[in-house]
Order: structure tokens, then sequence, then C-alpha cells
């Protein structure tokens, strides 16, 4: 299955949520869907994608907050998986494209390549609701699942190492970053307005 | 235990009536009364680390969705946090009040800590992080409002580094 695919599938769900994903691939695939202003790229800081969801989930436990992760990323914070478990929001929901690859930098393997199980770290990690999924019926039904359940839940969609032709996206990063602000804090009341 | 429990008290009180809602953590020593009081006030949302990196991911999320937010760490932690610090926080103007203790410098007797103790200024300065030392009580409060309302309006952020003269107290 394609990551776009997959994207594509839950576009429609994630217009309620706050939406963090990682640089590369994950980010340009949502933007080119359809891009919304509770949607935030990560465009560096490589594994802190889950942490800022967290500290959004945390802030804010009314809210939906869904983070689009990589392996690649997760990787380099397995022991922020040992943090999502230890407060468990049930705002959560992490998803992890599992490409087995770190694509935008000349394809080279991760270590899924060759053999490591993310979901089985995530479980072990005590995050009880992780699951891998590899076609896009499955993704669709149980990110919705996640998504719409009052529980952490951690889902790894493995998807093939493809990904689009240019990683540039139309939006500058604290454009991005004042627009996320602005959707989830919005003015107050009495606030002067333009 | 040598490490002041009244300067921790001080230190944290400072927090809260800076508008601090969010506390990352992780322990070490001279942090040990900090955590416990952050622990005990039912008002604070502690985030216990695995790594200190993580925290700033964490600040990052609350000031976003409309916290005000402290991490608590070890100079290691900053050497742990850097790239965070510099691709997150420097990268999306986010605000980070960190409150450094400040390991190793004058004073140190603990071998290990004396080499992290001789980067943490060169660090911070090469960072370009407007970094305050709280060592005499009597400021502590105002030196951490000044620092808080630094990071906001600077969208940046700011070091207090709790020294040795404030964190340990003197036996009788």
């Amino acid at each position: 299955m394609k990551r776009i695919e997959c994207l594509e599938a839950i576009h429609d769900e994630l217009a309620a949520c706050a939406v963090v994903t990682i640089m590369g691939a994950v980010a340009v695939e949502l933007y080119s869907l359809g891009h919304r202003p509770n949607f935030f790229y990560l465009e560096h800081a490589m594994g802190l994608a889950s942490s800022m969801g967290l500290g959004i989930a945390l802030s804010q436990p009314e809210r939906k907050v869904v983070v689009l992760d990589g392996d690649g990323s997760v990787l380099m914070n397995l022991g922020g998986l040992t943090t999502l478990a230890r407060y468990a929001p049930p705002n959560l929901t992490h998803i992890v494209f599992d490409n087995q690859s770190l694509l935008s930098v000349g394809g080279f393997p991760t270590a899924t390549a060759t053999g490591s199980d993310l979901a089985g770290i995530a479980r072990a990690a005590g995050i009880p609701k992780a699951a891998t999924v590899t076609d896009v019926e499955e993704f669709a039904a149980a990110a919705k699942a996640a998504i719409e359940a009052p529980e952490l839940a951690c889902l790894v969609a493995k998807v093939e190492a493809v990904g689009p032709k240019s990683f540039h996206m139309d939006l500058h990063l604290l454009e991005n970053r004042f627009e996320f602000q602005r959707a989830l804090r919005p003015p107050s009341e009495g606030d002067p307005t333009p | 235990m040598p490490v002041s429990e009244r300067h921790s008290k001080l230190v944290y009180d400072a927090l809260t009536a800076a508008g601090v809602e969010v506390v990352s953590a992780l322990p070490e020593t001279w942090l040990v009364h900090l955590i416990r009081l952050a622990e005990d006030d039912p008002e604070m949302i502690l985030v216990r680390l695995a790594k200190e990196e993580e925290g700033v991911g964490i600040s990052a999320g609350a000031h976003l969705a409309g916290r005000r937010s402290a991490m608590l760490m070890q100079n290691h932690g900053l050497l742990q946090s850097v790239n965070g610090i510099v691709s997150l926080a420097q990268l999306y103007k986010i605000p980070l009040l960190m409150l450094i203790s400040d390991r190793g410098h004058l004073g140190e007797p603990d071998p290990w800590q004396t080499q992290g103790g001789k980067t943490t200024r060169p660090i911070l300065d090469a960072l370009g992080i407007v970094t305050d030392e709280l060592s005499d009580p009597a400021t502590v409060q105002l030196q951490v409002a000044r620092a808080a309302t630094l990071a906001e309006a600077s969208l940046s952020p700011v070091a207090l580094l709790l020294t040795r003269d404030l964190m340990w107290e003197a036996l009788a």
C-alpha cells in the first residue's frame, strides 16, 4: 500500500483533529491532498513529532490529536514511546508510516527492514493498543476507530518506499506554525479583530 | 540531604507565579525537591521524560496549545536537547523556559560532572540563548518572571542556571 492512499482514506477524519506530521514525504503528501490550518508539518527535529503531539494532547484534553510519524523518526526517539505510554492521553492517536527506509535521503534501509517491529516495541513500551496494518482498507478502518476511541493507540502502517517527486511546499514553516497556533487557540472573546 | 528544600520551593513558587502550567523533567540530585513539588501540585501537568530532548517537543506542543511550560534538567540534559532546541524551538520560534542545574562548575566535587560543567555556558552562548544565573534567593522570583516574560515575548529559549549557591544548603 502507498502512504498517500492511507492519508487520502483518513483526510476527512483529520479535519476535526490537531495533526502533527514529520518532515519529508508525509508532510508533502498530506499537504498535496489539501492543507488545513489544523495541520502542522514539523520540518526538522526528527523524533519529536510524537512529543509535540503529547504536549498538545495533555494541554488540550478535549481536542483529538493525531501524530503522523515515520519509522526513521520513531527510531530516533524510542524512549518517547515510553513517555506516551506513561501518560496515555486518550485523545492521542500515533500513526507510524513504516516504509523501512530513510526515503528522502537516499532510501537507505532502517532497522525495521531487518525485523525491528515498531508495533511490538510500542506494546512493550506500555501501549496495549498497538497494531500493524498492511492494506488500505484495514488501515482506514483501524485509523478511524483509533481516532474515534478514547484511548491512546499506535498504528503502524507498512507502506511502499515511494514518495512525491519534490519535497517543496508552498507554505513557509513559520506561516504554518502561527496558523496552527491560531487554529489551536482561537482569539478570546473581546480580543480586537482586524 | 544538602540540596536546599527552601530554595527549591522558592523556584517552584516563582514558576507557578509566572503562569507555568506544564513542567517536563528528568531527575537529578539538585532537582529532587523541585520535581517533588511539581508531583504534589494537582494543578501542574508534570511530564517525566525518558530523555531531555523530548521536553522541547512537550513545550512546543504546550505553547501552540496555549499553555506556559518549563523544562527542568541537568546541564547534561541541555547537551541532550541541543538538536531539539535548534531544529524545533529556534527554527519555529517556540519559547522555552529552561531551568538547568549548573553541575560541574566551581565547587563541584564529583569528577564525572566536571567535563560537562565546562561546556554549559559556552554552549548556551553559541546557541545565542539569553542566560541568567539564579544564585540569590531574594531575586529568584523576579528573575524567573523576567525570564518567562522574555521567552514569551521573543518566542525563544531562555536559560536559568540553578547554581550551587542557590541549590546547595550549607550544613549547619
